[in-house]
């Protein structure tokens, strides 16, 4: 193939904005308009790559999306890298450099910091989707137009050159789904932007996407010079390029009259027609020591019905371009996404869309609806058999698929294993499995296997059409999505606060909060350390604004509180708190926190901070599902309090401090009681409750006044010493005192008994989840149970997860039967060793026994203890216990 | 809100929302917005004109729509079939919240101060729409969306109300947010502005 | 991506809601009454039908309310919404 650009037309390019890039080191000159593979023709370069497994030479195949062959890594113009895309589509003037790829693609290994392509996403309502603006597409959105002129009628086409008014130009459909949900991607559709992934919702679709040319499959039809025969006629046409100089055409249908037409004005000489319909056929190609095309194999069915016989050589003709087209395929795959069915039609040998289903969105109309222009009669051509004895050899050059290497042979293995479905076929062979989805390879391998098989194609059906419709970068999914924006960070109002003073964070769902706060040269044991010896001794503070929070009102909230927690609530005095277990129906733990009585008719909820949102949805499904009757209103208002703890001997002092107007003695303001105060001039409530065993206070103020409340405690403490604390620190507080963490020592199969809390469930009422706790499954005793674990070796911290075994349990024969995992575990300040919570089968029967926790390098020895290790009589909660 | 005492910082107090000086795309914090949250049966007429008489406006019972007291100070917002929001000025929280609270008088329902609960950021300009519509999937362009009307939706993934404000060639439009996601959405629409073309 | 019809704000996209199951499925009156294969039948077995049956949503990210809406598991279209 020798191709060259023609002294002037190509209605696509503009011969006034000369362009060029690198190709494998070659500049290569075009025009604006051209694309890498129309620039790379009219320069003569005919051999753009090799194929996938074969390593055999390939050369420019089509015009469009279909392009199997030339598939190049491209460094576009904003000096990103991008793998595998078809020359076909892409613009000259966005590329820098353009590489060919040895089979498959590779990512650019970036460096920190070097990725700096913008992808984004949009969304987009509208009335009316039109994919594909040919003449039906531009017919279709006219017409919805005119029917409603306020309607918001979007035409689109991937031809960044399409022709039209009001069309968006080089977007591509990716995939229909449901409910009038399209997916689409631009490319550089904003300044600062690479591409952008449209979210389109659109009340009804058109879909007017075209049909593509299929192949003929026959012996070596993989050379460079095979090319798609409207491929030609398009970079005659539109791109001014001539393919070749001496081209031989075969065909099974009529649409291949303008092509020859056009080559023969642009200079080609048209040597031979091939027309499969009167029995002429191409058995075979020759090709030079690059593999590219020189001539051409016939077998005449005219004049020599001998030809093609055993012995007889088939008649040759030089060529240097042949082109082929075995009908055109209606482009279905939008359609089928939006579950659309295909059905064969004959008249156009070609799968088209089955309209009489429910689809009532979505159309399809012109060459994608199956009215394919010129078509004729089209002859029922799809392979040509080998010259010689069709043994299984023979058909290992008749390649189906170009993109994936697939041949006949790899066809006739898959349906000689047995493999009927054309799905497993597909699996099978990879046929279809390339970025170009089997546009040309397709309805071809499902005509061969019908073949094979001896049935219909339209029985043998297509595989099923799945989105993307053509590759899509993770960068162009990930969109803003990324860095700082790739998740919704939550920060408290403290936040400034803890980030200055060296807090290291956690993510807690998407709040970032203060794991530990580590001093010059500590590790976070240290840390961790110094912050719980601080609450235990003296005075700590944490930032416990995450909490979720939730304002009851209403004159039924202390009913309603009895049926959704495991204990009463109704019975609760107006200023005072109580811990709450909240079971699902199932009867397993959901959630846990202190709820306060503000009035006769208002609670103070509190939740798990991972859990604010689905607590207050379950409540919400339960007054509105079950119990309309309860005059209830749930508000969240977990932001509009912010929280700070105060724990520890001296807390009573801080709050003291802090709210001179506040009687804090005990008498007045008891363990497990709530009430307004004055924290520094500002109007809040301070609770006396406690998650650490200790004399703790948490003070609510609003959001607004959170930092200034954090920076109050903090200098009222400072006789103290009050030390900030992080969640370790909690954790390990809380752990000491044997209180679960939901989440943590609950995993959605753990019940309040299973914890050790029968105490907070009534047996008096019912509530939600009781029943549950009557089941069979919930009374076994050998279900595992919370229990405090001690490593023998005060010193080893068991990592949390760790499986627990038996003392006898020989772990040489697996599986080894689990006696229950390590849920919480840490270093104690408080203890002097380290500790655990686990749970364990029939754990509270095994306290003082010892099991056996098998770690990656050696096995430790544990004592099984009761699950409260610090300060099992509660002597702590109201300040430093006088001797 | 309160001159003595812990002083009040808004969630987005020295963020940097702007973008540039020739932007057609302002972004700005309304600090301090007062809003109060308020439940009642709209069945119940004697209730529901107690509550027009002390706001000055009727509580919308289309879902999605707004409406705005006499004197301009007071918007109530839908949230849902019993639900609204009341956006009043800075500082008036205590005295809406006890006239509402008044008016619902024996009846069920609930008030509760949620000012703090949600922060305001005004996006305004000729672009306000296209900058919100690479994270929000609701229509927002008019008649779907126009002033009179609210959406509690998501934007970029994070709860907001959005209550347009603007005429429809000059939107405007006022995003409440909780004030954890604030930061979050201010970087995130000074982003979306980059992609403006 | 679903767009799920709240009766209350009309269409939105799927990621605005939560599911609810299967619709109809009323908490029984005294639960200390059924036996463990009768309270299971209610906590776990759900219909799974080919076709159209009724589910529940909420709009979580919306007006909160809980609704009952047909929908056909084959096609995803909506039908009749309330309750
Ligand atoms: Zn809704």
């Amino acid at each position: 193939m020798t191709g060259s650009r023609l002294p002037d037309g190509g209605t696509g390019i503009d011969r006034g904005d000369p362009r060029a890039f690198d190709f494998e080191g070659t500049v290569v000159s075009g025009f604006a308009g051209d694309t890498v593979a129309s620039a790379l023709l009219a320069n003569g370069i005919d051999v753009v790559g090799r194929s996938i497994y074969h390593d055999r030479p390939r050369g420019v195949f089509s015009a469009g999306p279909e392009e199997p062959n030339a598939l190049v890594q491209v460094r576009w113009a904003s000096g990103i890298s991008e793998p595998m895309l078809p020359a076909t589509t892409v613009p000259v003037e966005d590329v820098l450099e353009v590489r060919n790829l040895a089979g498959r693609g590779r990512l650019e290994p970036a460096e920190p910091g070097t990725d700096t392509g913008r992808f984004d996403a949009r969304y987009a309502p509208c009335e009316v989707r039109v994919i594909g603006a040919g003449v039906s597409g531009r017919r279709a959105a006219s017409n919805a137009r005119t029917a409603d002129p306020g309607a918001r009628v979007l035409l689109i086409d991937s031809d960044p050159a399409a022709a039209g008014d009001e069309v968006r130009r080089g977007m591509t459909a990716l995939g229909i789904y449901d409910h009038g949900y399209v997916t689409a991607v631009e490319r550089c559709p904003a300044p600062a932007t690479e591409g952008r992934l449209w979210h389109i919702r659109a009340g009804r679709i058109v879909i007017a996407t075209g049909a593509t040319e299929r192949p003929i499959i026959f012996a070596d039809d993989d050379r460079p010079g095979v090319m798609l025969a409207g491929a030609a006629a398009t970079y005659v046409e539109r791109y001014g390029v001539r393919p070749g100089e001496r081209a031989v055409i075969f065909t099974n249908n009529d649409t291949t009259d303008a092509v020859t037409a056009t080559l023969r004005g642009a200079g080609t000489e048209v040597v031979a027609i091939v027309d499969a319909r009167r029995g002429d056929l191409i058995v075979g190609t020759m090709g030079d020591d690059a593999g590219r095309l020189t001539g051409i194999r016939i077998t005449r069915a005219h004049g020599r019905p001998d030809a093609g016989a055993d012995g007889d050589d088939p008649e040759t003709i030089e060529a240097d371009l042949l082109l082929v087209s075995g009908g055109w395929n209606p482009n279905v795959a939008l359609w089928a996404h939006a579950r659309g069915t295909l059905r064969f039609d004959e008249r156009i040998a070609a799968f088209v869309p089955d309209r009489a289903g429910p689809h009532g969105r979505i159309e399809v109309v012109g060459a994608a609806a199956g009215e394919v222009e010129g078509l004729g009669d089209i002859g029922p051509t799809w392979v040509v058999p080998p010259p010689g004895p069709a043994t299984d050899a023979a058909w290992s050059t008749h390649y189906v698929d170009l993109g994936r290497d697939s041949t006949v042979q790899d066809l006739q293995r898959a349906l000689g294993a047995g493999l009927e479905s054309i799905e497993h076929v597909k699996r099978y062979t990879t046929i279809g499995t390339g970025i170009d989805q089997g546009r040309t390879s397709g309805v071809v391998t499902s005509a061969i296997a019908a073949a094979i098989l001896g049935q219909d194609v339209g029985a043998i059906g297509v595989p099923t059409f799945r989105p993307p419709t053509v590759p899509v970068s993770f960068a162009q999914l990930a969109a803003r999505n990324r860095g700082a924006l790739a998740d919704p960070i939550r920060v408290t109002p403290s936040h400034p606060w803890h980030e200055a003073n060296g807090a290291v964070f956690e993510d807690v769902g998407q709040w970032k909060r203060p794991h530990h706060f580590p001093q010059a040269g500590e590790s976070v044991d240290d840390a961790v350390l110094r912050e719980c010896r601080a609450a235990r001794t003296s005075v700590a503070m944490m930032d416990a604004t995450t909490l979720g929070k939730i304002d009851l009102q209403g004159p039924d909230v202390g009913a309603f509180l009895d049926r959704v927690y495991t204990n009463t609530f109704s019975s609760l005095k107006v200023g005072s708190c109580r811990y709450g277990l909240m079971c699902r129906a199932d009867g397993m733990v959901f959630d846990d926190g202190v709820t306060s009585r503000l009035a006769d008719d208002r609670f103070h909820m509190t939740t798990t901070t991972g859990n604010a949102a689905a607590v207050l949805d379950h409540l919400e499904e339960w007054l509105q599902t079950e119990w309309p009757d309860l005059r209830v209103h749930a508000t969240s208002v977990t932001e509009q309090w912010a929280t700070v703890a105060v724990v520890g001997p001296r807390s009573r002092d801080v709050v003291a401090a802090l709210a001179p107007s506040l009687d804090v003695s005990d008498a007045a303001f008891p363990f497990m009681t709530w009430r307004d105060a004055v924290i520094a001039g500002t109007l809040g409530r301070a609770f006396r409750i406690s998650f650490s065993g200790e004399l703790a206070y948490e003070l609510n103020v609003p959001t607004w006044h959170g930092l200034a409340l954090w920076e109050a405690v903090l200098a009222a403490g400072a006789t103290f010493g009050i030390t900030p604390y992080g969640t370790q620190a909690m954790h390990v507080l809380r752990a000491e005192k044997g209180y679960p963490i939901i989440g943590q020592e609950t995993d959605g199969t753990v019940t309040p008994q299973d914890l050790g809390m029968a105490w907070a469930v009534s047996t008096k009422k019912d509530f939600i989840g009781r029943r549950s706790h009557r089941r069979l499954d919930a009374q076994r005793p050998d279900r595992k149970q919370l229990v405090g674990l001690l490593p023998t070796d005060p010193r080893i911290v068991l990592p949390e997860g760790t499986q627990l075994v038996a003392p006898d349990a020989d772990l040489r024969v697996t599986p080894v039967p689990m006696l229950g995992h390590v849920t919480s575990s840490y270093d104690s300040a408080a203890l002097g060793r380290s500790f655990a919570l686990a749970l364990v089968k029939g754990g509270r029967e095994r306290i003082g026994q010892t099991v056996l926790a098998p770690l990656i390098d050696r096995v430790v020895e544990a004592v099984i203890a009761d699950s409260v290790l610090f300060d099992p009589e509660n002597r702590r909660r109201d300040g430093e216990p006088q001797p | 809100m309160t001159d003595s005492g812990l002083r009040a910082r808004s969630p987005l107090e020295g963020a940097t929302l702007a973008i540039d000086s020739t932007s057609t795309l302002g972004i700005r914090e309304l600090p301090f917005l007062v809003q109060v949250g308020l439940r009642a049966d709209p069945a119940d007429e004697p209730l529901m004109s107690r509550l027009t008489t002390v706001l000055g406006a009727r509580p919308p019972t289309d879902p999605n729509t707004t409406s705005i007291s006499e004197d301009g100070t007071n918007q109530v917002l839908w949230l849902g079939p019993d639900e609204w929001l009341v956006l009043g000025e800075p500082g008036t929280a205590g005295a809406l919240e006890s006239k509402l609270r008044s008016a619902l008088d024996a009846a069920a329902g609930a008030v509760v101060d949620l000012s703090a609960n949600r922060t305001a950021i005004s996006v305004s300009g000729p672009r306000a729409r296209e900058s919100l519509a690479f994270g929000c999937a609701i229509d927002l362009e008019p008649p779907a969306f126009g002033p009179g009307r609210c959406a509690q939706t998501l934007l970029a993934r994070a709860n907001v109300i959005i209550v347009p404000v603007g005429p429809a060639d000059e939107p405007a439009f006022r995003i409440l947010v909780r004030p954890s996601f604030a930061g979050y959405l201010a970087t995130w629409l000074v982003d979306a502005a980059v992609g403006l073309d | 991506m679903l767009l799920v019809p709240c009766p209350h704000c009309g269409p939105r996209d799927e990621t605005e809601f939560k599911y609810g199951g299967q619709a109809g499925i009323a908490h029984p009156a005294d639960p200390e009454s059924l036996t463990d294969a009768e309270w299971l039948d209610y906590l776990f077995l759900r219909d799974n039908p080919k076709g159209p049956w009724r589910e529940r949503w909420v709009h979580t990210a919306g007006c909160r309310r809980w609704f009952d809406v047909t929908r056909d598991t084959l096609t995803n279209e909506f039908g009749d919404i309330g309750g």
